[in-house]
């Protein structure tokens, strides 16, 4: 089994698009939406409707105000200015700022704060015309999202070995971060997705150098490379110099956005130039997983 | 006041809009970057740096000399940062989140406070603005705290005007990064696209936001492109919109040229001028509300 993600650093250059169209081309590959922060691959996969599991994890602190003697030890000890006091003192948690991390909990002298498991989320498996799905959806402004990627990661697992899939194809989620740090470790190939923009390709190096820190072989795409071919050019010297594949410069193409409107991955929209070099890039990501499986 | 720009689904042009504002607003501001893990703002700004200094997060260091293996820390302890096995303590300062638990928990007084480097804070200056940012060390995983530390550093007299506005890029995504940099706002921008990711995003984001009731507002970068739904979604949200910036390759180039897209020409000059007329307006409007 083989698992291939697809993150970017820099958000909006493309990942979600291309994961959708490899979706489609991938065969005998379950597909999972590790970007479960603001998750968007299910918009165009579509999936049916099945059970949403609850994610459960960390717990979250809750003052009892009838047992509060407004002492103000929570209040001083919070290093996270979640403690909120009332002019009389009662405290409350402002659940926003609260990492959950029980300082407050152990120390009230009257025990009078709960701590209870928080509901960050929610995941589940679902059918889509490409394959079985494993997405999930973070609550808004929630924590633990690394722990949920790593949920999704093993469930992934479980389900290739059960369905005897090859590939796991995975969208990531933007940054080096946490997430992202839990999607990277221990993956096969990450296809990096950058575009020629002076953030494009600032944020490329950064993911480069994780991939580099967590020892996972990457290889390039250039999105929309036509948009300013000096620094798609640069991007290419500095891949070269550091021993990295570009498997495809793309064309910056308004048809990827008219086939999202449709719920369309671009190969199926039309058989356009741009659809047929996204096909061409696939069997090129294909290629490159097979060379690292080999090496 | 303090503006923060966000969006939900990165690359909907908040760095684009940040910059733009920066050099159209009415008076020079303080341009903040808290997009951490991949900050770009300089790149465009091309500040003059006169700063520097490590972030950092404190973290346990035991003195195994005092140590009596009483396990109190490891059961505080709620990120498995701190374990002990029978005569050993072993610290594992990556997962520690600073709480300070296990330090004030320690009966021997065994603990005391030592460093991780989450990254660094750079800050100095482009033309009249002053500028700020946060760059997360690479392999670090938690930004928030970094995120905190920027913002504390905006109060410092000696380096930053307290009467100047602020206007601060914010992280994509609606989690935690994106919550602690727009908690101290007193505006949330949302950029945002016409298209269907943009638009769930959009939603997250708006969710992810109205328990911290700010004043929010809408920027439809590339309109144009993509279907109506937004503008179906903001008015039904009562999200004011206040600016279209229109699909124009002509922008995405200027923006890949690395140049501020207001100083390309007279008529963008207008468009983020006006931008930031109704920003002010929001703010003001609110302000005045509340007074009431």
């Amino acid at each position: 089994m083989h698992e291939i993600l697809i993150i970017s650093g820099k958000g909006g250059t493309g990942k979600t698009s291309l994961a959708a169209a490899f979706a489609h081309l991938s065969q005998n590959a379950i597909l999972c939406d590790l970007d479960v922060d603001a998750p968007d691959l299910h918009l165009i996969l579509q999936p049916a409707d099945s059970e949403r599991i609850p994610f459960v994890s960390g717990f979250e602190a809750r003052v009892r105000p009838q047992a509060c003697n407004r002492c103000g030890v929570c209040g001083e000890m919070c290093r996270f200015q979640a403690i909120r006091s009332d002019d009389e003192g009662l405290a409350s948690v402002d659940p926003i700022r609260c990492e959950g991390c029980g300082v407050c909990v152990h120390f009230c002298p009257e025990q009078a704060i709960d701590f209870t498991p928080r509901e960050c989320g929610w995941w589940r498996i679902a059918d889509t015309r490409f394959g079985a799905l494993v997405h999930a959806q973070l609550h808004p402004g929630e924590e633990n999202s690394g722990k949920l990627v790593a949920l999704l990661r093993t469930e992934a697992k479980k389900l290739a070995t059960a369905k005897g899939a090859r590939l796991i194809l995975s969208d990531g989620p933007p940054g080096i971060g946490c997430p992202v740090i839990s999607a990277v470790s221990g993956t096969d190939l990450a296809v990096l997705v950058t575009e020629p923009t002076p953030s494009g390709f600032h944020d490329l190096g950064r993911v480069v150098e994780l991939c580099a820190h967590f020892r996972v072989p990457a290889a390039v795409i250039i999105n929309k490379w036509d948009l300013n071919k000096k620094v798609s050019g640069d991007i290419q010297a500095y891949c070269a110099d550091n021993g990295l594949p570009v498997l495809a410069e793309l064309p910056h193409d308004t048809d990827f956005v008219h086939a999202m409107v449709q719920g369309l991955a671009i190969t199926e929209f039309a058989e356009s130039e741009a659809a047929r070099q996204v096909r061409r890039a696939w069997e090129m990501v294909v290629q490159q997983a097979a060379a690292r499986r080999a090496a | 006041m303090k503006v923060a720009i966000a969006s939900g689904k990165g690359g909907t042009g908040k760095t684009m809009v940040t910059a733009s504002l920066s050099a159209t607003w009415e008076s020079p501001v303080v341009a903040v970057d808290l997009d951490v893990e991949e900050p770009n703002l300089h790149l465009f700004l091309k500040p003059e740096w006169t700063g520097r200094q490590d972030a950092l997060i404190e973290v346990p260091r035991v003195d195994e000399e005092k140590c009596d293996y009483c396990r109190k820390c490891a059961d505080l302890c709620q990120f498995k940062a701190i374990s002990v096995l029978s005569t050993v303590v072993m610290v594992f300062p990556e997962m520690c989140h600073g709480c300070g638990g296990c330090m004030a928990v320690c009966p021997k007084g065994a603990i005391t406070a030592g460093t991780r480097t989450l990254g660094e804070i750079t800050w100095g200056h482009s033309g009249d603005n002053a500028f700020l940012m946060g760059r997360l060390r690479v392999g670090e995983a938690m930004s928030p705290p970094l995120i905190r530390e920027v913002q504390a550093q905006l109060a410092r007299s000696d380096l930053f005007n307290p009467a100047a506005d602020v206007l601060m890029d914010a992280p994509p995504g609606v989690s935690c990064p994106a919550v602690n940099a727009v908690i101290d706002s007193d505006v949330i921008v949302l950029v945002t696209e016409p298209t269907p990711f943009g638009v769930f995003d959009l939603r997250l984001a708006h969710q992810a936001f109205l328990p911290l009731n700010k004043p929010m507002g809408v920027v439809v970068n590339r309109a144009g492109l993509g279907n109506d739904e937004v503008y179906g979604f903001c008015r039904g949200a009562g999200l004011p919109i206040l600016a279209e910036i229109p699909y124009d390759r002509a922008i995405a180039e200027a923006y890949a040229d690395g140049d501020i897209v207001a100083r390309r020409n007279p008529q963008w000059r207008e468009m983020f001028g006006q931008l930031a007329r109704a920003i002010q307006a929001l703010g003001a409007m609110t302000r005045e509300a509340r007074h009431a």
